[in-house]
């Protein structure tokens, strides 16, 4: 049974409205070129790739089933289900064959301190693993290669490097493969204080904090976009009545704001328990409103951009033309003013996104983030804080965490940087 | 520019109650007195009457916008929302949901706070430009690119990393310095230097790009051109001529952030034990103080309002053909 839950449909929503719009904007000859010339650049190539996977693996973590045990379990879930009962006691080191602490056994009447053996752990293996992997990943790379022979013909990857497209999908597949045949035999980040495997918590996160970094923005569009573009078009009292609204927005301190907002929405759901079945729905519905949250404080910037492009494209010949032969407001907002707006409103979507990410880290660590029973990296690090202090130190949840969470932001950076550098010739 | 100075400050005042409205919406049309006695009642046994006399003790028992049993003016200033606001503007913060003079706590807690920001700050500011002027001098060589390249490194890692990295490299390991907590005075250094230089080091990588775009822009202007023409080193028209020019742009950036340093920051202090007025909010938060956090909110729209004047008056002052109308 397929059981879907608030932030699937809409994260869904956003990679179906952005398919839709991409094909819409890539019959365009001119903006396709730019987009072309983005991925001339082989970092640039390498960094949407690293994008795109995270976003899959999100989006395969967005479908929700229904299991026999009443349990809500996601397509990702049913990939990696072997480490959901691979459970050992307590922490155990990346790779380790045996427990973390030592345990007090009894052994032919003498009482022993040991590290007792982990249950989930089959040695040996990691050469066999490895070699498999490359092998796979080579066999998957082929496939994709022959089976779109003309894939770099008119995609926006036409022009980037074939050598370094082909080789980071390699690289990708065959990390995600190893990650997978590894977790097999090995608990390849270790595991945490109740002996869960950090691998597949780290791996859970990645949905966490890419629909943080991309519902936040889809949220906050639509008040961007009609604000924005009403200020700058309207001019008059509705530009000075939302010019105040921005700047009363804009001096309240963010954090506080956000914080304020969360407080009053954990209430709401302390006092609406019949709005979810389960934890997990009580979870999904905190991250939504988050979500919303973050968008309600986060749209100035991109209002106040928008205003002043409004500003600039209403006094341009075509929409004076417009008006003169009659065509009424609506119109030429439809048809003239937004159309010439969407590039950048997807520069601010890459743009936005790595700091969501890394703000949805901070605001887990102040309380007011996604619920302490979700997946996510800030509560990771969160855990991880407490397991520095330890004595010796258990520092592979803190390690996970930062390769999973840097390898995404650096590459949406990259990205962001290239996007700007192509679309905004000033930056050159 | 004395009445230009006059206006500023009574366009302030709507924004101000605006931020009041936000927060007074946010906390009481979902939390109302009600549930905020029944929270420091107890949830236990609670009746109506020790609601109402809760309500009354601390001014919850007015109606919120409008008052309809009162005459005259009275409608709108006999109301909570009035009653409030005027307080938060004479900076009289009331008693916390705990029974502490807020006020007095934040003027306690400013100090610590400023200890850490300012010098953050300001050691930030030079490392930034200095380092930016560098990459300028050697702009679109290795150096540089290396520098841009290190640069979008140290952006895309956590803040948090940094924090937790250089506490456990420099306390746990090193022991060069206490891993947290604050002492008042000459010794406050011990506790402060850890976080001054991570909160430099993980402001690096956005500050370097930001004043490297800004002398990029300037160093193509026709002032510079002569400058070297005129045959001055590489490195004194940089730093004589376009980091002078430069300037404008910084302050615009710089200015608005002064005030805002006696909020102090909520993750730096409350990782190093530091008992400011970030350490002061997050305990709020996680407290569920909502007087606090009001307090706080004002307090910071109120220092951030201040800083956009101030960025004004520095932009006239540094700039002569600035004239305001």
């Amino acid at each position: 049974m397929i059981a879907l839950l608030w932030t699937d449909v809409l994260v869904w929503l956003l990679v179906i409205m952005l398919a839709l719009w991409g094909r819409l904007a890539m019959r365009d000859a001119l903006v396709r070129a730019r987009w072309q010339q983005v991925f001339a650049s082989p970092l640039a190539t390498i960094s949407a790739i690293i994008l795109i996977t995270y976003l899959k693996l999100a989006l395969l973590d967005s479908i929700h089933l229904r299991m026999d045990d009443g349990q809500l379990r996601s397509l990702l879930d049913l990939i990696f289900y072997h480490l959901l009962d691979a459970s050992e006691r307590t922490y155990s080191a990346p790779f380790a064959t045996h427990e973390f602490v030592k345990s007090v056994v009894q052994q032919d009447g003498q009482v022993l301190q040991v590290h007792l053996p982990l249950r989930h752990v089959q040695p040996g293996m990691v050469w066999w693993d490895l070699l498999l992997a490359a092998a796979l990943a080579s066999l998957v790379v082929w496939l994709t290669r022959r089976g779109v022979p003309d894939f770099f013909k008119n995609g926006i990857f036409a022009r980037s490097p074939r050598g370094v497209f082909w080789g980071t999908a390699w690289g990708v597949w065959f990390v995600l493969i190893a990650l997978w045949l590894l977790s097999h035999h090995y608990h390849v980040f270790g595991t945490d204080k109740v002996g869960n495997d950090v691998l597949y918590q780290a791996i859970k996160s990645i949905r966490t904090g890419v629909l943080i970094g991309t519902l936040t923005t889809l949220l906050m569009l639509p008040l961007a976009i009609g604000l924005g573009v009403a200020a700058g078009y309207f001019k008059g009292w509705v530009d000075d009545i939302i010019q105040y609204l921005y700047t009363t927005l804009n001096s309240i301190p963010g954090v506080l704001l956000i914080a304020a907002a969360v407080l009053v929405m954990q209430g709401m759901l302390e006092t609406h328990p019949d709005w979810f079945g389960s934890v997990a729905e009580r979870a999904d519905l905190r991250l939504l409103f988050l979500t919303l949250i973050l968008g309600l404080t986060s749209w100035t910037g991109l209002c106040r951009l928008l205003r002043a492009e409004t500003l600039k494209l209403s006094a341009v010949e075509y929409v004076t033309a417009a008006r003169a032969l009659g065509a009424g407001h609506g119109r030429i907002l439809l048809r003239h003013i937004v159309p010439n707006l969407m590039h950048l409103v997807l520069i601010s979507i890459v743009l936005d996104f790595s700091g969501l990410v890394l703000a949805e880290a901070v605001l887990t660590y102040v309380g007011v983030g996604v619920d302490p029973t979700m997946n996510s990296w800030g509560n990771m690090i969160n855990a991880a804080r407490l397991e520095m202090a330890r004595e010796p130190m258990v520092w592979w949840t803190l390690a996970a965490a930062f390769v999973f969470m840097s390898l995404v932001v650096l590459a949406a950076n990259l990205l962001s940087d290239r996007i700007q550098q192509v679309f905004n010739p000033r930056n050159a | 520019m004395l009445k230009y100075l006059i206006r500023r400050l009574l366009y302030a005042i709507p924004i101000l109650i605006g931020v009041n409205l936000i927060t007074f919406a946010l906390f009481f049309m979902v939390n109302t007195p009600d549930d905020m006695a029944r929270i420091h009642l107890g949830a236990k046994q609670t009746t109506p009457e020790m609601i109402a006399a809760w309500k009354q003790a601390h001014g919850y028992d007015k109606p919120l916008f409008f008052n309809g049993n009162a005459e005259g003016l009275d409608t709108l200033t006999d109301t909570l929302f009035f009653q409030q606001s005027v307080r938060l503007f004479t900076f009289d913060f009331g008693l916390s949901d705990s029974g502490r003079d807020i006020g007095a706590d934040i003027q306690q807690r400013m100090w610590p706070s400023l200890a850490l920001a300012l010098p953050t700050f300001l050691l930030g500011l030079w490392v930034n430009i200095t380092l930016a002027l560098v990459a300028v001098l050697f702009r679109y060589s290795r150096v540089d690119k290396t520098a841009l390249v290190a640069a979008v490194l140290l952006m895309s890692i956590s803040g948090l990393f940094y924090i937790i990295g250089g506490q456990v490299l420099f306390s746990k390991v090193l022991h060069w310095v206490p891993i947290s907590g604050y002492q008042p005075g000459a010794d406050a250094w011990r506790f402060l230097i850890l976080p001054v230089l991570i909160g430099v080091f993980a402001g690096l990588g956005a500050g370097l790009r930001w004043y490297r775009t800004l002398f990029l822009e300037e160093v193509n202007k026709d002032y510079v051109r002569t400058a070297r023409a005129k045959g001055l080193s590489e490195w004194r028209t940089l730093s004589r001529h376009v980091l002078r020019n430069g300037l404008l742009p910084i302050l615009t950036g710089v200015v608005v952030v002064i005030p805002t340093l006696f909020m102090g920051s909520l993750v730096m202090e409350s990782f190093f034990g530091i008992p400011g007025l970030g350490s002061y909010t997050i305990e709020a938060i996680q407290g569920q103080d909502f007087a606090i956090v009001k307090a706080m909110v004002f307090l910071g729209a109120v220092l951030y309002i201040a800083g956009l004047i101030l960025t004004d008056i520095a932009y006239a002052w540094a700039d002569p053909r600035v004239r305001f109308k």
